[in-house]
């Protein structure tokens, strides 16, 4: 026991939880916080963004490459209002996070004072869990509380909204650990009838298929993934989280899934006999017209969290649990077996793919830089090893298509809310988490300038991040949406640009711009010289298509190939 | 799919903000709270919702799940009336005058119902039961014009002979001991 004050109370239980790194932006109520900081800068490093939505996702970028839970100090009112896309953002893309946010004193809650917000009501709907701090004596209770739910079970974010009064107020601190609580089951029982239909259905398979989701990441799972995928020998797919969980080149990977997944396990969605979904949630990017999708087969459902289990495609067999505990029960019941015929009928769809879309966006040698060739010309210069970080759109579809992976942790993008600006601050994030491996960050130009100004941040810290722009001076996805469903009607999708050039020189950040494929070649070779920060911006194709492409709404197997 | 009442119970740590924190999930699924009832359950410190809502099969089961799913709710159920037995209160206001009407004196016999308070003006009239016989009492009142009507929300107690919570209770606290054993 020793007396300190609130703030401090809350920097020595965040060091307790194994925090060493912060992401915020100080402001008035969170000032005895940053007051206290001044003592740890030896134990906390704290980057200061450029905004607050950046500090959401850079704890983002930091929890998905990690695993460890993402922190940030935000100050009230518009401190908190500017989080509240990043908070949307882990909670639907299940990262760990806890986001401290400055409060006004207890007096003074709800009479509308200064940068005053009612953040509990605002966060609920969109955090695994919010709690405001009142007293001091709470502190370590609640910090201890919101890292166990942050990171338990399926993941997501926290707020702690921390009064000024209890900031200040002197309490008797002793740090909590909390590893249990009566109404949150975070993992829930595994049922041993379960685990044996599974695998008497996969067992009984001629054809199944397998899809990969976020889940296994997240549980760890990837070694007990490949262990059930071979024995059984089961061709797999992936979500666009679920991708780095198989390398790329992992003979069962059979591709990714979705609206700009590939062909083949598209079709073979609704040709399998028993579909096995592993740590995914079913999304309508991956499913389209649910009343079409996987009709035919047997649905096995594995997840942790028991209301994804037929919210959006309804299951006969669910196998709650953490998918690295249940994955390795269901390979102990599997017949070895082949299904060498079967997995051999996906390249049919694989080469019409490569034919139809692969081929043109990689090997064309004239005219304008495709987006696909630029992806891939900076994933061979790094051998597969890095981390990729995509801002959302064509950016987003174009990198996770051609970038290649042999490590796990290694994709980081906005999946379920599809946050443009999630990008910039999410490879500052991922870099800090894992300084020794390269970070390449793929954006396009309308959602780099909508965090852009974490160039700042990226300057203050010398943070390494290599930013691939591919600029085609349109709000790419939305001009392809108009130029397929509204007849070429492009409304507002048209960006005059700045100089992003000049822009990376103002915050002295190094950049080239590159036109043709001889200035790639150089300008790759150059931003990789040195672990320096790097923009290298990419002339593309002004009407680049992502394709193939399933229109929403529409079957799993509607491929629009041209 | 047939829509139908289903009566929901929901128990929680009382922590501020729950009720807002449930009320979230029928928010984003369109669904409308027909009636509902809050109050301390038997056990200290656990807090008791019953919600009855119009809805599917398939609904009912994602609003429970997606309700469980909140940290410091500790078990949502769902049941049909069959499983239950179940009754709401209803008061009525009516002017004293109309009561020594002898007609009024029957329904009031009739329906069971009962006189909570006379006054010179007003006597308030009491009855408990389903929303159908509450109402049918209103209607028949109204015919003497009632100056004031309010109905409860619904409570419930299942037919079972399994006590859920209690097992789900005693759950927890085995995992509980096995937890801090460790």
């Amino acid at each position: 026991m020793k007396e300190v004050t609130g703030s401090e109370a809350l920097l020595l239980s965040i060091i307790n939880e194994g925090v060493d790194t912060i992401f915020g932006y100080p402001g008035g109520t969170i000032i005895p916080v940053y007051n206290s900081l001044y003592d740890y800068k030896n134990q906390l490093n704290h980057i200061l963004m450029r905004h607050e939505q950046g500090a959401t996702h850079a704890a983002q970028g930091y929890a998905r490459v990690s695993g460890k839970v993402g922190v940030c100090f935000v100050t009230s009112g518009p401190g908190v209002t500017n989080t509240i896309t990043g908070i949307g953002d882990a909670m639907i893309d299940s990262t760990p996070m806890v986001v401290v946010t400055g409060q006004v004193g207890t007096s003074a809650l709800g009479t509308d004072a200064f940068q005053e917000i009612d953040v509990i009501g605002i966060t609920s709907p969109i955090t695994k869990w919010s709690y405001q701090i009142r007293r001091a004596e709470d502190i370590a209770w609640a910090v201890a509380r919101a890292f166990y739910i942050a990171r338990s079970g399926r993941p997501g974010p926290v707020v702690l909204d921390f009064t000024k009064n209890a900031q200040l107020e002197t309490v008797n601190f002793e740090p909590k650990k909390c590893n249990f609580i009566r109404s949150y089951q975070p993992i829930p029982d595994i049922n041993n009838d379960k685990i044996k239909l599974a695998a008497e259905a996969i067992n009984n398979a001629k054809k199944p298929f397998a899809l990969v989701g976020q889940g296994v990441t997240l549980g760890n799972a990837e070694k007990e993934l490949k262990q059930f995928l071979e024995k059984a020998d089961i061709p797999a797919a992936f979500t666009l989280l679920g991708e780095s969980a198989m390398e790329t080149d992992y003979p069962l990977n059979r591709g990714m899934l979705g609206m700009h997944g590939n062909v083949a396990p598209n079709m073979k969605t609704n040709e399998c006999d028993v579909l096995i979904a592993i740590g995914m949630r079913f999304d309508d990017r991956v499913t389209g017209n649910t009343a079409t999708y996987a009709r035919q087969a047997k649905i096995i459902h594995f997840d942790i969290d028991p209301s994804e289990i037929s919210k959006n495609v309804k299951a006969d067999i669910s196998v709650l649990g953490n998918v690295k505990d249940t994955l390795p029960l269901v390979t102990n019941l599997l017949n070895k077996n082949s299904h060498r015929e079967w997995i051999a009928s996906f390249d049919e769809y694989d080469k019409k793919e490569y034919e139809k879309v692969i081929s043109k966006e990689l090997e064309t040698k004239t005219g304008d830089l495709k987006m696909g060739e630029v992806v891939r010309a900076i994933s061979d210069a790094v051998d597969s090893s890095a981390v990729l970080v995509t801002d959302v759109g064509q950016n987003q579809m174009m990198a996770a298509r051609y970038f290649k992976f042999r490590q796990n942790r290694s994709m980081i993008t906005s999946g379920g809310l599809g946050t443009m600006g999630f990008g910039i601050p999410a490879a500052v994030g991922a870099k800090l988490a894992v300084p020794s491996r390269t970070v390449c960050l793929f954006c396009g130009d309308g959602g780099f300038q909508m965090t852009m100004q974490e160039l700042g941040t990226i300057m203050q810290g010398e943070i390494g991040v290599k930013i691939i722009l591919l600029d085609n001076e349109w709000l790419g996805m939305v001009r392809q949406l108009q130029e397929l469903f509204c007849e070429k009607r492009y409304s507002a999708t048209k960006m005059k640009n700045p100089d992003f050039c000049e822009i990376a020189k103002a915050y002295g950040i190094k950049s080239c711009r590159v036109t043709t494929r001889e200035e790639l070649a150089q300008g790759v070779k150059e931003m990789f010289a040195d672990d320096k920060a790097y923009v290298l911006v990419a002339n593309v194709e002004k009407s680049g298509l992502v394709l193939p492409m399933t229109p929403a709404g529409t079957d799993v197997t509607n491929i629009l190939l041209e | 799919m047939e829509k139908k009442l289903y009566t929901i119970t929901v128990f929680s740590e009382n922590t501020p903000g729950l009720l807002n924190q449930i009320t979230i999930v029928f928010t984003r699924r369109q669904l409308n709270i027909e009636t509902l009832s809050v109050s301390p359950s038997s056990i200290e410190g656990i807090h008791k919702f019953t919600i009855s809502v119009y809805c599917d099969a398939d609904m009912i089961e994602k609003v429970i799940k997606q309700i469980d799913k909140r940290i410091d709710v500790i078990k949502a159920y769902y049941n049909v009336d069959e499983e239950l037995v179940y009754q709401e209160i209803a008061l009525y206001k009516v002017s004293t005058e109309d009561l020594l009407d002898s007609k009024l004196e029957s329904i009031i016999r009739k329906y069971n119902a009962r006189i909570l308070e006379v006054d010179r003006v007003y006597t308030i009239i009491e009855m408990t039961g389903h929303t159908e016989e509450t109402q049918q009492l209103f209607e028949e009142l109204n015919k003497f014009n009632v100056l004031q009507f309010v109905r409860s929300g619904r409570i419930s107690i299942t037919k079972s002979p399994i006590e859920q919570l209690n097992d789900y209770l005693d759950k927890r606290e085995i995992r509980r001991k096995e937890i801090e054993g460790k």
